[in-house]
């Protein structure tokens, strides 16, 4: 049996388009600094630091925990870097999760980045080998045609991811890091705007955001000394898949189902929708909700729009989806995983301000990336399992 | 333009100038690099310094304070055509530039680099810094003129690579060359896999039992672009999953040959391959798919491949 986890400390700097007025150990320190205040810790009190960033195409850095180790306080300490394309942020935590868990350090400083303003992502994921021919344009124009066949699979309305874009950037508005704040964000606003990759919106879309968001994880005796409520962590769990198979369900693929089916037996949940008070998941485009709620079990297959149309997934529904806004309202996308785990913490600490749902005590933190190959997810609860 | 004049009148070697005290101090100053104001009775730091201070006609204190170098643009004008005595042969701005420490402005020219009109970093609260004449005398223009503060450095990036495609995709790409699409067979799912890799990704075995496909397939599903690339023939274009038929998994390309808003879920389709004396050994040799004359495949049939 694992040692006990917590998150005694979360950091965010604001997202934002641009932010030139720092540098990227600047922009690292900024919510490092933040996640050390939280949990009352200086730099030395940290044991080891894992850090993740997107891949190196991006932005053209390569071995960010060479890089930053000073900027870090990892001079003298262990430092890794961890690297599971979009998924990163959520694997970066639990790469540091499994350091507390297994007994190795006490205290692990997690953090991930990115600066998409000087990065830029579309032409890193299009680049072509002499070989062959990639004929995609960007994350859109990989995950457009499998939007498509999941609107034809579950015979979902075309609207349903109109509500999604709405429903996200109204909680965005609540949320003072979030990146878009659209106010009076309407249907008609998101269905005026143009079709990038048919079926997404511009506004279906996620923006490109420079940010990073950090957390310090601690062992049970230190969790014990942290000043403010702790996120226990209730379970952790990794999946990943090729892109190409024969058979592959890439609409509902099998390495996301099995990795919510071991994140949540460890955490003892038979019926997510019930038994988690909101969930933090990875939806950069609005169709993914829908998608990743039958994926996530949160229902049976083909259910996932009626859930998002009931309202069910709203602030004020049965299972808050992405309270702070999600991936739709902020993208920094290294750091996109890493925030979904650190709002689930905040969430069952009591301390996600105006986004709050009220009385959580159980959340989801969930991240994918690649062509939807790579997962990773963890439970988060109120109380020490 | 003014025209060429027609009669010059210039005093031999030039006037000579007593500076005096104050501004006798702040062109030495200048001359070894720094620059420096005078306090007034009330506290001012006035740059360049003057023997008054102009707000209330009183002697200024003699007390020097050196101040900068780096400074922030008050204000500033564009000159989109330097004259010949002009401190810059490229487009600049005259720039009222506040030395850090100092209360008030300096004149001075700023490059912003080569512009034809103002850079959008040009604006008020711009913070700049002189860039110095590496022989200097004692005027000013030792400084040569003001340039913004850095902010970002490039980082160029390249790598070389020798790339080969390796047993599996050299085979493929032999196929294509003679106008073939091979693939293979796994001997644990019987699925064929096309472009083959040598492996079937999903038992994890390797294949070897080559598999001629034909040209044709359904769509499974696709994506209209509306934005631009290189590689498409047109805004908006179509990528597409493609089911070869008899093949085992969809493939990634594009369809042409009819309107962006007629592609279907289900259309059948054939390569288009560009004319033989150009193949070569890449995918290239396929331009697209376009549509068959034959009836939509039901979603029944391809819904596992999705």
């Amino acid at each position: 049996m694992a040692e006990r986890c917590a998150v005694i400390g979360v950091g965010q700097t604001a997202y934002r388009t641009r932010r030139p007025d720092v540098s990227v150990p600047g922009l690292l320190r900024e919510a490092a600094a933040r996640a050390l205040e939280d949990a009352g810790l200086t730099w030395t009190d940290i044991d080891a630091v894992v850090i993740g960033k997107a891949p190196d195409l991006f932005e053209g850095m390569t071995h960010p925990e060479a890089y930053l180790a000073d900027a870090l306080g990892a001079a003298g300490k262990p430092i890794m870097r961890v690297h599971t394309a979009g998924s990163v942020g959520g694997s970066t935590a639990l790469v540091a999760a499994s350091l507390v868990r297994g007994g190795v350090h006490d205290r692990v400083l997690t953090i991930a980045y990115e600066k998409q303003s000087e990065s830029n992502a579309t032409w890193a994921l299009t680049v072509n080998t002499p070989f062959t021919t990639s004929l995609v344009v960007g994350a859109g124009g990989y995950f457009a045609p499998h939007i498509r066949a999941y609107m034809r699979r579950s015979g979902a309305p075309d609207h349903v991811g109109t509500l999604v874009a709405v429903k996200d950037r109204e909680n965005a508005l609540k949320n003072p890091y979030a990146h878009l704040k659209i106010p009076g964000i309407s249907r008609e606003m998101v269905e005026a705007t143009p079709m990038l990759w048919e079926p997404i919106r511009y506004l279906e879309t996620c923006p490109s955001s420079d940010g990073a968001c950090a957390m310090v994880l601690a062992s049970e005796s230190a969790a014990r000394r942290a000043p403010r409520p702790a996120a226990w962590v209730h379970g952790t769990a990794m999946r990943s898949e090729p892109i190409f198979f024969a058979g592959r369900d890439t609409v509902s693929p099998q390495g996301g189902k099995d990795c919510a089916a071991d994140v949540y037996r460890q955490a003892g949940i038979t019926d997510p929708r019930a038994e988690l008070d909101c969930a933090e998941v990875y939806v950069p485009f609005s169709w993914y909700e829908p998608m990743w709620l039958e994926n996530l079990g949160f229902c049976g297959e083909g259910e996932g729009w009626k859930l998002t149309e009931s309202g069910a997934t709203a602030l004020t529904g049965d299972i808050p989806w992405n309270p702070s806004g999600g991936v739709l309202s902020s993208n920094p996308i290294g750091a996109s995983g890493m925030i979904r785990f650190a709002e689930a913490a905040l969430q069952v600490r009591g301390m996600a301000g105006e986004h709050q749902v009220d009385g959580a005590r159980r959340a989801l933190g969930h991240a994918y990336g690649g062509g939807a190959q790579f997962f990773a997810m963890w439970i988060v609860g109120s109380d020490r399992p | 333009m003014a025209s060429e004049p027609n009669h010059v009148l210039e005093f031999p070697g030039g006037y000579t100038r007593s500076v005096g005290p104050v501004i006798g101090r702040f062109l030495s100053e200048l001359r070894d690099g720094r620059i420096v104001g005078v306090r007034t009775a009330g506290g001012r730091v006035l740059v360049p310094p003057a023997e008054y201070d102009p707000d209330t006609g009183e002697d200024t204190t003699r007390e020097f304070v050196e101040v900068g170098p780096a400074g922030t643009v008050t204000t500033w004008a564009w000159v989109p055509e330097p004259r010949p005595g002009h401190p810059l042969d490229r487009p600049f701005a005259w720039a009222l530039i506040r030395p850090d420490g100092a209360d008030t402005a300096l004149l001075h020219a700023l490059d912003v680099g080569d512009h034809a009109e103002p850079p959008r970093l040009l604006k008020t609260g711009l913070r700049v810094r002189p860039k110095w004449r590496a022989e200097r005398t004692g005027g000013i223009g030792d400084i040569e003129c003001f340039r913004p503060e850095v902010t970002m450095i490039t980082a160029p990036t390249r790598l070389e690579y020798r790339l080969r495609g390796g047993r599996a995709l050299d085979r493929f790409l032999e196929g294509i060359e003679q106008g073939k699409i091979i693939g293979h067979r796994c001997d644990v799912c019987g699925q064929v896999i096309v472009p083959m890799k040598g492996l079937c990704p999903k038992d994890g075995v390797p294949t070897t039992q080559e598999v001629e496909l034909p040209d044709t397939g359904t769509v499974t599903t696709f994506a209209v672009n509306n934005l631009p690339d290189p590689r498409a023939p047109e805004v908006p274009f179509v990528s597409a999953y493609i089911l070869l038929d008899g093949a085992g998994l969809t493939m990634l390309t594009l369809v042409a040959g009819l309107p962006a808003d007629q592609v279907r879920m289900g259309m059948r389709v054939r390569a288009a391959w560009r004319p033989r004396a150009e193949w070569t050994r890449a995918m290239s040799n396929i331009k697209w798919f376009e549509p068959l004359d034959e009836p939509d495949v039901p979603f029944d049939d391809i819904k596992d491949y999705l």
